[in-house]
């Protein structure tokens, strides 16, 4: 039986991870490479390297990181920020990634994601929504793209089911109502996605306690849960969350 | 030295990387008598089955491989290097001129069988995700298990161990078999054709310390 995956994010900027990080014994606290050795070490089961660069010429910072990812790795992990076309992607699988996630330029020109995944296979294209509950419509949310900073008016629901016909293989869906507030997973909103579609989704924003790993996983329904700032902080490490999924009889990777 | 079959389809560098964190020596290579001369070989899995046998036919690689495979060079196949070990494969077949039957695309012929598509649903009509993508566990066939035979290249690794598998298709069950996967379907993770030569459906390059244990009794089968 498949486990149900823990899955560190790490934010980079120019090649470097920027979420402060309080993490006992790096060498260095803000290589991506080394933090993502820790993860595995933690029985981490995936990585995901998030570029939040804006610029397009530091692309080649992402390229780079990828590249030392594939050799220094011995994990999945995918690399999500600004990629906009099939070039970009392919400079990213090229590189040695896993796979890659498409979040705004995949709403603006849905056919990209057509596009990536017959030149690249669906499990390697990760569909990243940004989702956010829309006033006085308890069960309806709307897609929000660059970084979250602007309504699309499209509805999260639809969207996923599009993602997914046109060829994602996975949903990386994040409430931007919950994301940073600590008071665990939206799982009404993670279970709807779940329900909506026949690919695994990954539950992203909210987690502060151990307990929502799992209320993500059972309530929401989701087949992942990540997370970033618990980790980093070295609040816990995956490994306890790993125990505790284990512990309440969730099937993981020990 | 360990040949790793490169045939142009994309990065190979985490499994060059793992097997020489494993204390091999490695190049990646397209050219047969390189390949003839490695004293092991791995072909990764990249790309897809008609493609892939394509490529290797083109670069005179196949009949290398079935002659080292014969000679009981070590070998290893990932991911699709497990199935091009078969006869034959469903991914990328053609239909046929007159429109009705299809032609499979041929493998290596090491092992018998047909690589088929993953079913998206169980005998109980229960749904799957395809492709498989994630971490799943192996199992020992009987034999191995109850110590009838022995598998150098699961030692140390205990039943119930995870792996990275990301594939929709899968061999067929067989005598082959040395541990088994079950999704939709039970289907061989682990299959041995002779004596030295193995296939793994999981990735090792891509499943931690689990993965390395695995790559390193390779390497040390390859010495």
């Amino acid at each position: 039986m498949l486990a149900k995956r823990v899955i560190a994010c790490l934010d980079v900027k120019d090649g470097r991870v920027v979420k402060g990080v309080n993490f006992v014994g790096l060498r260095d606290a803000g290589d991506p490479i080394e933090l993502a050795q820790r993860y595995d070490e933690q029985r981490a089961d995936e990585v995901v390297f998030l570029d939040i660069t804006a610029t397009s010429d530091a692309r080649k910072t992402v390229v780079d990181l990828a590249s030392r990812a594939s050799e220094e790795l011995h994990l999945p992990y995918c690399v999500g920020g600004g990629l906009r076309s099939v070039a970009d992607i392919r400079q990213m699988i090229a590189a040695g990634a896993d796979k890659i996630s498409l979040n705004s330029a995949a709403v603006k020109a849905p056919e990209l994601i057509t596009q990536a995944a017959a030149a690249f296979g669906t499990q390697a294209i990760v569909v990243a929504i940004d989702a956010k509950a829309v006033a006085g419509n308890p069960n309806k949310w709307e897609v929000y793209v660059a970084g979250g900073r602007t309504p699309t008016g499209i509805d999260v629901l639809a969207w996923a089911r599009e993602a997914a016909r046109r060829g994602a293989g996975e949903i990386l869906l994040t409430s931007m109502d919950r994301d940073g507030s600590r008071d665990g997973f939206d799982c009404a909103l993670t279970r709807a996605v779940a329900r909506a579609v026949p690919i695994p989704v990954i539950a992203s924003g909210g987690v502060g306690k151990i307990e929502h790993f799992a209320e993500g996983i059972i309530e929401g329904e989701a087949d992942a849960v990540l997370a970033a700032s618990v980790f980093h902080y070295g609040e816990m490490t995956i490994l306890d969350v790993k125990r505790y999924l284990a512990s309440v009889g969730i099937p993981v990777r020990l | 030295m360990i040949a790793v079959i490169d045939y142009h389809k994309g990065n190979l560098m985490s499994v060059a990387r793992g097997l020489e964190q494993a204390g091999a020596e490695v190049v990646v290579t397209d050219d047969p008598s390189a390949i003839a001369r490695a004293s092991a070989i791995v072909l990764p899995g990249v790309g897809a089955f008609a493609d892939a046998m394509a490529t290797l036919d083109e670069l005179r690689i196949s009949a290398v491989l079935r002659g080292a495979i014969a000679e009981n060079v070590p070998f290893l196949g990932i991911c699709l290097g497990l199935h091009l070990l078969y006869e034959q494969g469903e991914e990328g077949a053609l239909e046929g001129a007159d429109g009705q039957a299809w032609v499979l695309p041929q493998g290596l012929g090491v092992l018998k069988g047909t690589v088929r598509a993953l079913p998206r649903t169980d005998e109980a009509g229960k749904s799957y995700k395809i492709p498989h993508v994630g971490w799943n566990s192996i199992e020992r066939s009987p034999a191995f298990s109850e110590g009838k035979r022995s598998c150098a290249l699961l030692e140390g690794i205990p039943d119930g161990e995870w792996f990275y598998f990301t594939h929709g298709y899968a061999a067929p069950l067989s005598d082959a078999d040395v541990a088994f996967t079950i999704h939709s379907v039970t289907f061989p993770s682990v299959v041995m054709a002779g004596e030295r030569a193995w296939g793994v459906q999981f990735h090792p390059e891509k499943s931690s310390d689990a993965g390395a244990r695995l790559l390193s009794n390779f390497v040390a089968l390859a010495r």
